[in-house]
């Protein structure tokens, strides 16, 4: 498991509940949103750090995408503009390596692993947000010790498990663990549901629903926006997972893209460097959905990672 | 045959038990998924420490020789260290820098949304395009960053295959994937009450002596919850270096300087089938992390500040 890899690892000490239409934090009544600086010279400074800054860290994408472009003997040229474009690496890519197997199995494993970690959690979290019962903190204690839990230190039983079901060598085992709720995200959500006036559930229950009828009609909808949340940060972490694929699937036809990519980097020797030009392609395929995703879900996202450090 | 309860408190129990039928259910998915992959795969990994195990023939109990093993494969000495070594630059390494991406985008005005995401977006690219990114741009001969190097005459290092440069390499490579951090910083950021930093300056107190004694203090516990998860995440990284410096396919080759013990655990697992050995590694790892996180947690109550409480 891993929420964009660092949400993952540790909860915060408390994280404030997501609010749809707010800002990535709340403004405390006396803090300002921006400080712009005073004197010309500030400005100017903190403008060119602003633009250097934003060249380094996107050039590495336009590297990658015009690398992609360019004949097999012209990848390192680093010029921004290829000399001579062409798509050929993309063809070649397609016909080197089963890449439409790839991305529908990479697509198949993030759908079931976001659906299932989303529902599953939300689940769980509602079970400790809602209900008082004997040994609730003990085990919620247990969700939270549990994220510190190195993956090194279950990986090698997990996989037995997964043998011994003789699921090795099929997708199952990249998302099924999902279906069991993840703990950051139950805690994530648990702070959510927190948030939310018990009296409107209350009152459900008295007009004669469910519990049931009650989380699934009332709360569930209510807690659209950190459901999002969950189902964007586990889209990315199971779209870019390469430790389960390398333990898991054995036939090239049954890899992900990350599995895939690294195979074409064993596979033409040293890292690539025998055909860069198709890993360099490649890579812009395994990278670009999630660039994709970030565009549609960016509120989202960031509002999501700002409050998973924000102790409230 | 029961005695007749009032109603009122019988209904109550009622319910409350029937509370908690719900409340298991529930939470059914996580206590099966804490038993099955949690629990009993911490425990096992404990016991098959003990064992040598290469999945085909029974564990056999071994007592305590992977562990004395361990003392000696002169390997995993060299994946802590490489480890260590790599944690103690790339966290605060990582820190410094999304400290000043927040500090600047806090002073961006209205472009702030653009140079956010622009900060942000490397985090979404996977680890694997990452270890990609990092053979090409930092290649010694041709790579973008030696050739940046260059305009200012510095003659850049063979990042990915001096044996002294690759774990630097790897830690610039690693800045790429700050953005998290900047996003949390810049959020903690926004909480510093503009009096305080009036009353500063009021009292004199410059750019540095503002953020040095009235802005950091007041982040203080974003920044320990960023070093607390970099260093874990430090401590456990793989996929970059793995990516980058390791191979079985047509070709095997390694790069010692980039043999993180993450690396060498699996290898021992899943390339060599060493279960029992990989087992006392994975128990070991789990021991470093927890000291490191107690030491760390020790550290916070020195020097993170919680204002205004628990709210």
């Amino acid at each position: 498991m891993s929420t964009l890899d660092r949400a993952g690892e540790v909860g915060p000490t408390t994280v404030p509940p997501l609010v749809e239409d707010e800002a990535v934090t709340p403004p405390a009544p006396a803090a300002s949103r921006s400080r712009r600086p005073r004197g010309l010279a500030a400005r100017v400074f903190v403008t060119v750090a602003l633009v250097v800054m934003t060249v380094a860290f996107v050039y590495p994408f336009v590297w990658l995408i015009s690398a992609s472009l360019k004949p097999r003997s012209d990848v390192f040229d680093n010029r921004l503009i290829p000399e001579t474009l062409t798509f050929d690496n993309y063809v070649e890519v397609w016909n080197a390596a089963p890449m439409g197997a790839w991305l529908l199995n990479t697509a198949f494993v993030t759908v079931m692993a976001t659906l299932t970690v989303t529902l599953s959690s939300a689940l769980v979290a509602w079970g400790f947000a809602r209900y008082r019962f004997r040994g609730r903190n003990v085990l919620f204690g247990l969700v939270l010790a549990s994220m510190m839990i190195p993956g090194a230190a279950t990986m090698i039983p997990t996989y037995l498990i997964w043998d011994s079901l003789g699921m090795v060598g099929t997708l199952t085992p990249l998302w099924a663990g999902n279906l069991f709720g993840t703990a950051f995200y139950i805690f994530l959500l648990r702070q959510f549901f927190l948030g939310l006036p018990p009296e409107l559930f209350d009152a459900a229950e008295m007009d004669g629903a469910g519990h049931w009828k009650v989380f699934w009609h009332i709360a569930l909808p209510l807690t659209r926006p950190a459901l999002v949340v969950v189902a964007l940060f586990e889209f990315q972490a199971a779209w870019t997972d390469l430790m389960r694929g390398l333990i898991y699937l054995r036939d090239r036809e049954d890899f992900t893209v990350p599995r895939g990519l690294k195979s074409m980097l064993d596979q033409f020797g040293f890292g690539g460097e025998w055909h860069w030009e198709l890993v360099v392609a490649a890579s812009v395929i395994a990278t670009l959905p999630m660039i994709v995703v970030f565009f549609i879900g960016q509120k989202q996202i960031i509002q999501g990672v700002a409050s998973t450090g924000t102790k409230g | 045959m029961s005695v007749a309860a009032p109603p009122a408190r019988r209904a109550a129990g009622g319910r409350r038990r029937r509370e908690g039928r719900a409340a298991l259910l529930f939470i059914s998915p996580w206590l099966i998924g804490f038993a099955v992959f949690m629990a009993y795969p911490v425990l096992y990994t404990m016991y098959l420490s003990l064992t040598d195990y290469d999945v085909i023939n029974d564990p056999t109990f071994v007592g305590l020789e992977n562990y004395r093993e361990l003392v000696s494969d002169e390997k995993v000495t060299l994946a802590l260290r490489n480890t260590f070594i790599y944690t103690a630059m790339a966290v605060p390494a990582q820190l410094v820098l999304s400290l000043a991406l927040a500090l600047l985008l806090q002073r961006a005005g209205r472009a702030a949304g653009f140079f956010r995401t622009a900060f942000f977006l490397p985090k979404m690219t996977p680890p694997v395009a990452v270890g990609v990114l990092l053979l090409m741009l930092l290649n010694g001969q041709s790579g973008l960053l030696n050739e940046f190097l260059g305009w200012f005459g510095i003659n850049g290092p063979n990042w990915t295959t001096d044996p002294d440069w690759v774990k630097p390499g790897l830690v610039v490579m690693s800045l790429w994937t700050v953005g998290s951090s900047v996003i949390i910083l810049l959020a903690a950021l926004q909480e510093v009450p503009d009096e305080l930093l009036d009353a500063a300056r009021v009292d004199g107190a410059g750019w540095w002596g503002r953020l040095r004694h009235v802005v950091l203090p007041i982040i203080s516990p974003a920044i320990y919850f960023i070093v607390v998860v970099d260093t874990i995440a430090s401590l456990q990284s793989f996929t970059e270096a793995y990516t980058a410096f390791f191979g079985a396919g047509n070709t095997t080759y390694s790069n010692d300087a980039a043999l993180f013990y993450a690396i060498y655990l699996f290898q021992q697992a899943f390339e060599f089938l060493h279960m029992g050995y990989a087992s006392a590694m994975a128990v070991l790892l789990f021991g470093i992390v927890m000291v490191v996180t107690a030491v760390q947690v020790m550290l916070s109550r020195r020097y993170v500040h919680y204002t205004g409480g628990p709210r």
